[in-house]
């Protein structure tokens, strides 16, 4: 078991109270985590003591920053277990990386009445980019659809693959909002089967679970910082080293070239090429501690945690009169998210009821529309778990959910 | 201010059942519009005769104080002068909803059937009434709201 107590003293903002005197119970973890001191420490570290721009000075400070920097791309390449470092490219999150496919591999590959297969549980950010895509190239984009618990139908994959005109299948690997664990090697393999790429959006996932890309074997990885204790405008975009050699670059600039003449240009060697402008560096090195940080704890560890978490949350939500539960019941299904209404108080004052006892919870559509309109609903509301969480804060939340009843005369 | 104060009887009651909830057959005016952030959806709309606003129906899914504030304006509304309608403020509309202290992003809730009115009204003004100086106006009030 983790050490729940040690890990809440590096997260000093976990001490700090709401409404004047709240506790802060903070449940808004697939939004954005918490960032634990070493993080933060690791970047005023860098802004304290060897500020510098990086890959072309040969100053000492540069080359501290530069080996900083290009280290967190190893701890990167090592949490994920890709192959090469050099199919690693910073971007500024998940939403930036979806694009970079969509716009550097996509232009070039999706053809007129070419199909892109995407699923009714995607974040927006998986969604909007292909609209724009298949728009754009006169092709179709399509939806596995999800059923009565929250899960894909993979049948429906079947049926477009079947067409020979799928050339990309897109999928989160864990839904934002029904905390769905999809099945993603059992749709990687039928995809491979008829030579299709497949893209994951791991936003959710690499956070909350191990993943290996050597196993899971897609062609694309997306995932952002920010949700796993990192700080924000960092994100991965991860490919198979001979699709991104192939690709165009997304951006011009400094960095991404080998030499530039009036005319022409030479692309610089992966992952450079798709790195122009100076980077991030700062929020690149503060990802590698909170790399450090999650390794420490051990990936398995989480997952244990939230398991056990989820769980207890789910057996004390679900007793609550009039309660409507979203996503499979079953945690080897679900990740640290629930999803939920309650009787017919809309999601946006739920939390703002809650949210005066200290409970930090999201309401809306989650950026998930198209999965909104499957649902029926217009909203729900969201608590989602992370290493720092307990169980006697889930019996805040519980609590302050029966305030909410109450109020509203439910 | 507190849950307490915002969801009073009325609120809810408004909120679950709404006064003027529908659609007319021939509006002259039709206006819808969403707050992108939390999705709350509007649709306003009105018969004008003789300067008075003589008919006025909302529809619209969201929180209770988004829907609250839209069927108790409609009810302030109903009969009343034109030149009124278009002279209706923010306060005149937290006012009526007796919610004043809101925090920043629930005050949107509160406002957003006010948009949905002057939006609706610009385009009256500006199509049907040729009246290019009140429209501008109106839609200027309408941006500034939040």
């Amino acid at each position: 078991m983790i050490n729940i107590e040690n890990i809440r003293n590096d997260f000093p903002i976990l001490k700090r109270k709401v409404h004047k005197d709240k506790a802060l119970v903070y449940f808004d973890n697939a939004a954005t985590t918490q960032k634990p001191m070493q993080v933060i420490d690791s970047i005023s570290h860098y802004y304290l003591h060897y500020n510098s721009n990086i890959h072309r000075a040969v100053h000492e400070l540069a080359e501290e920053a530069t080996l900083a920097y290009e280290t967190t791309r190893d701890k990167i390449a090592k949490f994920i277990n890709a192959k090469n470092r050099e199919e690693i490219v910073f971007v500024r999150g998940t939403t930036e990386a979806i694009n970079l496919v969509a716009y550097a591999w996509g232009r070039q590959n999706i053809n007129k009445d070419d199909i892109v297969v995407t699923t009714e549980y995607e974040h927006h950010s998986n969604i909007v980019p292909w609209q724009l895509l298949t728009k754009e190239r006169g092709a179709k984009l399509e939806y596995i659809g999800v059923d009565d618990n929250g899960e894909l139908i993979l049948d429906q994959l079947n049926r477009y693959l079947e067409t020979g005109k799928v050339k990309l299948v897109t999928f989160s690997q864990m839904s934002n909002v029904l905390g769905t664990i999809t099945n993603s090697e059992e749709i990687i393999r039928r995809c491979k089967k008829n030579g299709v790429r497949v893209l994951v959006d791991g936003a959710q996932s690499v956070p909350h679970m191990k993943v290996d890309l050597q196993k899971l074997d897609c062609d694309f990885f997306a995932f952002s910082a920010h949700k796993m204790l990192g700080p924000t405008g960092v994100g991965v975009l991860w490919a198979r080293k001979e699709l991104l050699e192939a690709m165009v670059p997304f951006n011009g600039g400094g960095d991404m070239i080998r030499e530039v003449h009036k005319y022409e240009t030479t692309w610089n060697d992966l992952p450079y090429k798709f790195e122009a402008g100076t980077p991030n560096i700062a929020d690149v090195i503060g990802f590698g501690a909170a790399l450090d940080y999650l390794d420490k704890i051990g990936m398995d560890k989480v997952r244990e945690h939230e398991v056990e978490i989820t769980r207890y949350a789910l057996d004390k939500i679900s007793q609550i009169k009039g309660i409507k539960i979203y996503g499979p019941m079953d945690t080897a299904k679900r990740g640290g998210v629930i999803s939920f209404n309650l009787g017919d108080i809309h999601p946006h004052d739920l939390a703002t009821i809650i949210d005066e006892d200290g409970v930090a919870i999201r309401s809306g559509h989650h950026c998930a529309q198209v999965l909104m309109e499957r649902l029926d609903v217009s909203a729900t509301s969201r608590a989602s778990f992370y290493i720092y969480n307990t169980k006697d804060e889930v019996d805040v939340f519980i609590k302050s959910l029966y305030r909410a009843k109450e109020l509203f005369r439910i | 201010m507190s849950s307490a104060d915002i969801y009073r009887e009325i609120i809810l009651d408004y909120y679950r059942n709404p006064r003027n909830y529908g659609k007319l057959p021939n509006p002259d005016v039709a206006q819808r519009d969403s707050n992108p952030l939390c999705g709350d959806e509007l649709e306003m709309h009105l018969n004008i005769q003789e300067n008075k606003v003589v008919d006025v129906k909302f529809t619209g899914k969201g929180c209770a104080i988004s829907q609250a504030s839209a069927s108790m304006l409609t009810e302030l509304i109903m009969g009343k002068d034109f030149e009124a309608v278009k002279k209706l403020s923010k306060e005149d509309i937290l006012d009526n909803l007796g919610l004043h202290d809101l925090g920043p992003a629930r005050i949107k809730c509160a406002l957003l059937s006010l948009k949905v009115l002057k939006s609706g009204l610009y385009s009256y003004l500006s199509e049907k009434l040729k009246d290019t100086a009140s429209a501008d106006k109106i839609k200027e009030e309408a941006s500034g709201l939040y």
